[in-house]
């Protein structure tokens, strides 16, 4: 348990520090996870990074994640690694679909890439980014593809024409449907009528 | 001739060429848009996702069992080290105990990945500088350890060999004498490059002194792996954050002096050595331990092909765990392995159901590429694929 102590602790001293830029914290299998309030990031960060019991020198990863219920639906999430004190640290800021969150390149100049992968693939849009590109998707691509409404299959597909001389984009076509099993089994209530039963209600 | 005629005649004088995406030192699909003062780098724009296949989309999408064969397909030079990652997430949140033996078995192959990747990169930095021989005495070796990940999951590649809860399947006894012959055999191959690049004249005038990285801009630019040890940081996650049993395992880390290509070379030669050393020590291991290589959880783990054939309940398990999939318990862990290009993470996140929420893949290469701007500004346009070579960086995983 002395992880969790140690965590305990270090939850505290964030809590101390930066009380009104926080909106709570929760360790869970062992690791720390703090939520932020989106539009204080960066000066959550810099504390991290530069107070002298934390020294979260390394931005290790962001990313984005997607809860489309939720009225702020995306959560951006930081991963910091202090060398120091051999800890990591989560940091989540829900934003919603038309808000922005301020850009953190100032605070770990890494985030650039970090961030446009986000707007890439979520159109999570960090404000004051210089260069906020698409970066894995193709060049001219339209639509957010983890987005958790985006189909799997995506919206177009490329082949090349032999007439045009060219690659030519098209909607996907699909001969067959997507077989995307629920595996529910419907002995323990499924949400949904089942094949051969549709007439029982009348 | 007034101001603004200079600063118009100065603007004509930079040019811009493509590098890639098909260029021999690219190491993949990389299109690098170089922006150059005669042969002076003033700005570098990488242009990546060439390689894109929507891995995280497609993860959650699948099984845990499902997901792994994606991981092979990352970094697909030492495939097993990612799949590790995403072993090892699952696992803490299912909070399953690995048996010894599986874990021996891991670290064995993680350490064997490790030599198949810094040996592809040593000798195609070589190759990128001019060197054409170093890759194939490389490829040599590779293949041989190519033909052990053979032997022990049926795929030269693109393994599936960790599972959630150990690995698939044990090795045979005559795998693990061939091993230790190698582990014999291999530091005479290792010298034998050693020689024929090290001290090499124009391997060192391409090599030292560029690229030099401070241990600050390592800090900031969030390096990992053998590009912040080649810059002097003591830090790997085997020795700072041991998994499996890398505390029970004596061995060093090397560090560089100057941060420039050449010592990041250095280092991976070095940690081939070691990692060769670690091999033996986990062969020695697993003489001595017997048993499971995979955790008796039957929600989790298969049932043996003999009980199946008289167990009512370990057939319906069987049906169960390949169709269904075992389900994860709600909750998000990040967990991260020293993988041979540097810190590989995984942040998986679980709703209790059969498949990820949300799986996003940390890569070492991202953030190393990320830095070829300020890298490369002011070199020579020469040295922009030695620096490339040095950070060690594979599409797959960049990507995803």
């Amino acid at each position: 348990m002395s992880i969790n102590d140690d965590l305990k602790e270090l939850a505290d001293h964030i809590s101390n520090g930066i009380d009104s830029d926080i909106r709570g914290s929760d360790i869970s299998f062992g690791e720390l996870t703090i939520t932020a309030r989106a539009d204080r990031i960066v000066h959550v960060l810099k504390f991290l990074r530069d107070d002298s019991l934390c020294r979260f020198i390394q931005l290790i990863d962001l990313c984005g994640v997607d809860y489309p219920e939720r009225s702020q639906r995306f959560d951006v999430v930081y991963h910091l690694l202090s060398l120091h004190n051999n800890t990591r640290i989560r940091i989540k800021c829900a934003v919603g679909e038309d808000e922005t969150i301020p850009s953190v390149m100032n605070v770990y100049p890494c985030a650039d890439w970090f961030e446009r992968e986000a707007f890439d693939m979520y159109g999570i849009v960090f404000s004051d980014h210089p260069d906020l590109r698409r970066i894995l998707t193709d060049y001219n691509f339209e639509g957010y593809p983890l987005r958790k409404d985006f189909p799997l299959t995506g919206e177009v597909e490329v082949r090349y024409d032999d007439e045009q001389k060219r690659v030519v984009y098209e909607p996907v076509k699909l001969v067959q449907e997507y077989r995307n099993f629920d595996y529910l089994s419907p002995w323990e209530g499924a949400q949904y009528v089942l094949p051969g039963d549709e007439k029982v209600g009348e | 001739m007034s101001t603004t005629e200079a600063t118009v005649e100065e603007k004509d004088r930079n040019f811009t060429i493509n590098f890639g995406p098909q260029h021999p030192a690219a190491h993949g699909v990389l299109r690098l848009v170089l922006e150059l003062d005669g042969e002076i780098v003033q700005r570098v724009d990488p242009h990546i996702g060439l390689l894109h296949r929507g891995t995280e989309k497609l993860i959650e999408y699948k099984t845990y069992l499902q997901a792994i064969p994606y991981f092979d397909r990352l970094d697909y030079v030492a495939p097993m080290n990612q799949e590790h990652a995403f072993c090892m997430a699952a696992e803490r949140l299912l909070d399953i105990k690995v048996p010894r033996r599986a874990q021996i078995i891991r670290t064995l192959f993680c350490e064997l990945g490790r030599i198949l990747s810094h040996l592809l990169n040593v000798t195609t930095q070589a190759l990128d500088v001019g060197a054409l021989t170093p890759p194939l005495w490389g490829f040599e070796e590779r293949e041989k350890l190519m033909v052990f990940y053979e032997r022990a999951s049926g795929s030269r590649m693109h393994a599936a060999y960790f599972r959630v809860g150990g690995v698939h399947q044990d090795l045979p006894e005559e795998l693990i004498d061939d091993m230790e012959q190698w582990c014999e055999e291999f530091p005479k191959a290792l010298s034998m490059i050693e020689d024929l690049i090290t001290h090499n004249r124009i391997f060192k005038q391409r090599n030292v002194d560029i690229g030099v990285v401070t241990k600050e801009q390592a800090f900031e630019w969030g390096f990992t792996g053998v590009m912040l040890r080649g810059s002097g940081v003591p830090w790997d996650l085997r020795k700072s954050q041991p998994y499996e049993i890398y505390d029970e395992l004596e061995f060093d880390i090397p560090l560089g002096k100057n941060g420039d290509c050449w010592d990041r070379y250095l280092c991976r030669m070095e940690e081939m050595l070691i990692s060769n050393n670690l091999m033996k020590q986990c062969i020695g291991l697993l003489r001595e331990n017997k048993g499971p290589i995979m955790t008796d959880d039957g929600k989790v783990s298969p049932p043996k092909r003999g009980e199946m054939k008289g167990s009512m309940e370990a057939l319906i398990h069987h049906f169960k765990l390949y169709t269904e999939g075992p389900k994860v318990p709600a909750g998000e862990v990040y967990t991260a392995v020293e993988a041979p290009k540097g810190e590989f993470g995984v942040y998986l996140v679980s709703t209790g159901q059969n498949k990820p929420y949300r799986c996003k893949i940390r890569a070492p290469g991202y953030t190393h590429l990320q830095a070829m701007d300020w890298m490369n500004k002011g070199h020579m346009l020469a040295d922009v694929s030695a620096i490339l070579g040095s950070l060690d960086i594979v599409f797959g995983e960049i990507d995803r």
